[in-house]
């Protein structure tokens, strides 16, 4: 670790020394956080980086003392040196006591990663913001739902005056966030922790809610402590970074060091990895181009998908060559994840058609068919999900998993299925020794490539993959992403790649279709519509996402996407709800 | 939402009428009808009836009629007059039976589960807060000891004790100078004074599963981020606690109340005979048994509409207490 810290006139607002947090396991003892040492300076924004186990939340959380039980510190000293020169080690505090009680909410605050289920479901926001003025600020009821209204409208939620009586489910993504932050920043507090809170948000979203915050804590002369996965947040928001791994800190300077001058080997990885997700592909760019000329395994023709009033799919239009990679690109809602489930006919379509060439050359239409037909077409055409947690069955071992689709088509049973088996963890990259084991013991990206297997054992010709690589961490996204090239050119397959992530998109996908509100506005390749889109909307999304470069942060030249307004547009704006601003 | 209840009342309407009939039906099914049970039973005390009195008597209930003629009359008495018909075994108007023991039943039912929930879900979250402590051990010991015993036996054992250590007079609800008599503070005290044990015994069984319940319930809440995001607010643990998860735990609470009103009947039959309770449960079981079709025909649609009523209730309260409901 360098010491780059100039010695400042004032003390810093915070002093983390050589911090231990741990919970106590069976195995012993678990250092979540081990021998960490950093500080922030009044008014300045330090992101603690890191990935899924870096130790990050748990740091966040220490600061505050509000460490899931059964974890606690072990030793060291977190020293809060506040503006009217009092210095407290909260590291000493109780859990409990009023003490810290005190400091939890007015001198620190805390926003969360999930803005929905970090507020209350049966309180209103207004309810929950007053509280805390209540408690730090002695307010009275009038006096606290007057200010209530003032918080709101610093963070910019349109009507706060209404808003501040509504549930947090009344509000969309975006305005939950701003809800917590306006929560959060009801006592003026010296420094806010934020927990990944642009994370579970759309790009558009996460660059409001990043001016946003940078916007108050000018204004307020605020410290911010900013936990994050995502170099390029880090690039565009960071005065100091700290890099954390296993618990440790792998580098700990200004942000222009840790991008341009990184020390450590698992810093340049992660800077690397990044980087990396600003081209195509090696793997890619050496392959020889696709026959374009080819007959399409897969055309869709104006397919509609309506439930009630809602068109998650509206008259869309695309085809798929053999053997291609086409992305769908989106954001939350706009419709790519019902437009995978369709092709899979996991829905009955309301419009259009889904022609399906098989290997013989003859059509079927996916919308139409059923029965046994369907089942066929459905041996080639597989998924693999998003969530490797969720996806797969705990109660299965890998072998039953993978070996499943084999078992239930009648096609493999005994020592076959198993040597089958065995050759697909292979094909995978995993090894095959561990079949007989259940999923809880293998990480995110090794249950990834259990989904995968599953989606190849019955070798088909079209995989859908929606978010497959959203859940993992950078340095497995990669790993996940080449293997599912390798298996693309080894097994002839066509992937439609669904994510909103335009890196992962970029990297692997020969064409992209960008989706918004149902529609397919733009389609193309994939070079173009990543680096120079026709559609104002693709242009704008592209404006949001954070550049992996701290030189680089212009925030002028984003803009946000206005649709041309048609009154239909207008009246479905309204009643989903979910996008006010 | 008045629009959700009018519908909701709109529905009980015809839910009533089916199950008023399936139960008519139910109780027609057996074998024979009262004349034939009240014959059999003057035959064990060496009476004889001759085919003559018994047709009288059939011809009397109008027990001769086609089922569906003896539906529709007794529907059209409780519809036009409230009148529930005639009880053969006690020869008294069914109504002039049922609404006393309904109203102490009544009494007897909110008084243990008041009781119930005030020892069950404080003890719950406790038991949750504190999981895998001492006190949370003792309590899981207590509330698997208060399942497994049977609600006679201990009916029986706290009977016993009462009546012979402490001498009190145990079994029925009132002493046997106010067992007729009318309404007074004297009666609501001896009321009172009786009440404790049936209310101690019924309390103890239904106690034990409510704190497991309230405990998994907090458990499943405990860990959620809105929790968190609290104490990061800086509010005292008794506060965020007993404001939000417990707040949120209560809700599956209310859904019980649709069961809890018809079980007011049919629940506590065997510690009502044992103690000897003028409540509604040994009545029914009692006019099932001689095939008393009126009156038993009168407590299970009392009984439906009481479940009917019940899930009104509990899902009005449940979108008033929970926005999620009411709003969506």
């Amino acid at each position: 670790m360098s010491d780059i810290h100039t010695i400042s006139p004032r003390k810093p607002l915070l002093e983390v020394r050589n911090l231990v947090t741990q919970f106590p396991l069976r195995t012993g003892l678990f250092k979540a956080v081990n021998d960490l040492s950093f500080s922030i300076e009044q008014g300045k924004t330090l992101c603690v980086v890191g990935e899924s186990g870096s130790g990050k939340s748990v740091t966040a959380r220490s600061i505050l003392q509000i460490v899931d039980s059964p974890g606690e510190i072990a030793s060291g000293s977190i020293i809060l040196n506040t503006a009217d020169g009092k210095s407290v080690d909260l590291a000493k505090l109780h859990p409990r006591s009023k003490a810290i009680r005190d400091i939890r909410g007015r001198d620190i605050a805390m926003i969360f990663q999930e803005p929905m289920s970090s507020l209350s479901p049966v309180h209103t926001v207004g309810d929950q913001i007053t509280e805390v003025l209540r408690l730090h600020m002695k307010m009275t009821k009038q006096q606290a739902r007057d200010e209530a209204i003032n918080l709101l409208r610093q963070v910019e939620i349109p009507n706060p005056e209404q808003a501040i009586d509504r549930y947090a489910f009344q509000y969309s993504g975006g305005m939950r966030q701003r809800a917590m932050i306006a929560m959060a920043l009801a006592c003026k507090p010296q420094l806010l922790i934020a927990d990944e809170p642009t994370t579970a948000l759309d790009v558009t979203t996460q660059a409001e809610i990043l001016d946003l915050i940078a916007r108050l804590q000018k204004s307020f002369g605020m410290a911010v402590l900013f936990i994050t996965h995502d170099m390029g947040v880090v690039a565009q928001i960071a005065d100091d970074v700290l890099v954390m791994h296993h618990g440790v800190a792998k580098e700990y300077g200004p942000v222009e060091q840790i991008f341009h001058a990184p020390q450590d080997p698992y810093t340049k990885m992660l800077i690397g990895s990044v980087l990396k997700l600003e081209q195509k592909a090696e793997i890619r760019l050496a392959r020889p181009p696709l026959d374009t000329t080819a007959k399409p395994i897969l055309e869709v023709r104006n397919l509609s998908q309506h439930f009630g009033t809602l068109k998650a799919l509206d008259d869309v239009s695309i085809s798929l060559l053999p053997g291609e990679t086409l992305g769908i690109v989106g954001e939350s809602g706009s419709g790519k994840t019902t437009m995978g489930r369709a092709i899979m006919r996991l829905y009955d379509p309301t419009g259009g058609e889904m022609l399906y060439r098989k290997a013989d050359g003859s059509v079927v239409d996916l919308a139409k068919i059923g029965g046994t037909a369907l089942k066929e077409a459905r041996r080639e055409l597989r998924m693999v999900f998003q969530d490797p947690f969720g996806s797969l069955n705990p109660r299965m071992t890998v072998a039953q998993v993978i070996g499943e689709p084999l078992l239930v088509n009648g096609i493999m049973r005994g020592k076959e299925l198993d040597e089958r088996v065995c050759q697909l963890m292979e094909q995978v990259g995993l090894d095959p020794r561990g079949r007989e084991r259940y999923p809880h013991a293998f990480s995110g990206g090794q249950r990834q490539r259990i989904g995968i297997a599953r989606a190849i054992t019955l070798k088909p010709r079209i995989i859908v993959a929606d978010e497959a690589t959203s859940a993992l961490d950078v340095s497995v996204r990669f790993q996940v992403l080449d293997l599912l090239m390798k298996l693309q050119d080894e097994l002839q397959l066509a992937y439609i790649f669904i994510s909103h992530d335009i890196g992962v998109i970029r990297y692997m996908c020969d064409r992209v279709g960008v989706m918004y509100r149902g529609k397919l506005v733009e389609v193309g390749e994939a070079e173009k519509v990543c680096n120079a889109p026709d559609h104002p909307y693709t242009q704008a999304l592209l404006s949001a996402i954070p550049r992996p470069d701290p030189r680089d942060r212009d925030r002028s030249r984003r803009f946000r996407y206005v649709e041309p307004a048609t009154p239909l547009i207008q009246s479905t704006l309204v009643k989903n709800g979910s996008s006010a601003r | 939402m008045l629009k959700f209840i009018a519908k909701r009342l709109l529905w009980m309407i015809p839910s009533l009428f089916a199950v008023s009939f399936l139960a008519f039906v139910l109780i027609q099914l057996p074998p024979g009808d009262y004349v034939t049970t009240y014959i059999a039973t003057l035959a064990a005390s060496n009476e004889v009836i001759d085919q003559n009195t018994a047709a009288s008597l059939r011809e009397r209930f109008g027990l001769g009629d086609p089922m569906l003629v003896q539906y529709v009359k007794w529907m059209w008495g409780i519809l036009s007059r409230g009148d529930f018909g005639i009880s053969f075994e006690w020869q008294q108007p069914v109504s002039g039976l049922i609404w006393e023991r309904m109203a102490l039943t009544l009494v007897l039912a909110v008084a243990s589960l008041l009781a119930t929930w005030a020892i069950a879900l404080p003890i719950g979250v406790y038991s949750a807060v504190r999981k895998y402590s001492v006190g949370d051990y003792l309590f899981t010991a207590f509330s698997f000891f208060g399942l497994s015993v049977p609600s006679f036996l201990l009916a029986l054992l706290l009977m016993y004790v009462a009546a012979v250590e402490f001498g009190q007079d145990v079994g029925g609800l009132f002493s046997p100078e106010y067992e007729t008599a009318s309404w007074s503070i004297a009666k609501m005290l001896d009321l009172l004074g009786h009440l404790w044990l049936p209310v101690a015994i019924l309390a103890v069984s239904s106690t034990a599963s409510l704190i497991r319940v309230m405990r998994a319930n907090m458990l499943d809440e405990l860990p959620k981020p809105y929790v968190t995001t609290a104490r990061a607010k800086g509010l005292s643990e008794f506060r965020l606690l007993t404001k939000y998860p417990m707040r949120i735990a209560l809700n599956p609470f209310i859904s019980t109340i649709a069961w809890l009103l018809p079980n007011l009947i049919s629940g506590s039959v065997v510690v009502a005979i044992v103690l000897n309770l003028p409540t509604a449960a040994p009545l029914l079981l009692q006019s099932l048994m001689a095939q008393d079709m009126y009156l038993a025909g009168a407590f299970v649609l009392l009984i439906c509409a009481l479940t009917l009523i019940g899930s009104l209730i509990s899902d009005i309260l449940l979108a008033l207490v929970d926005p999620r409901i009411r709003l969506e």
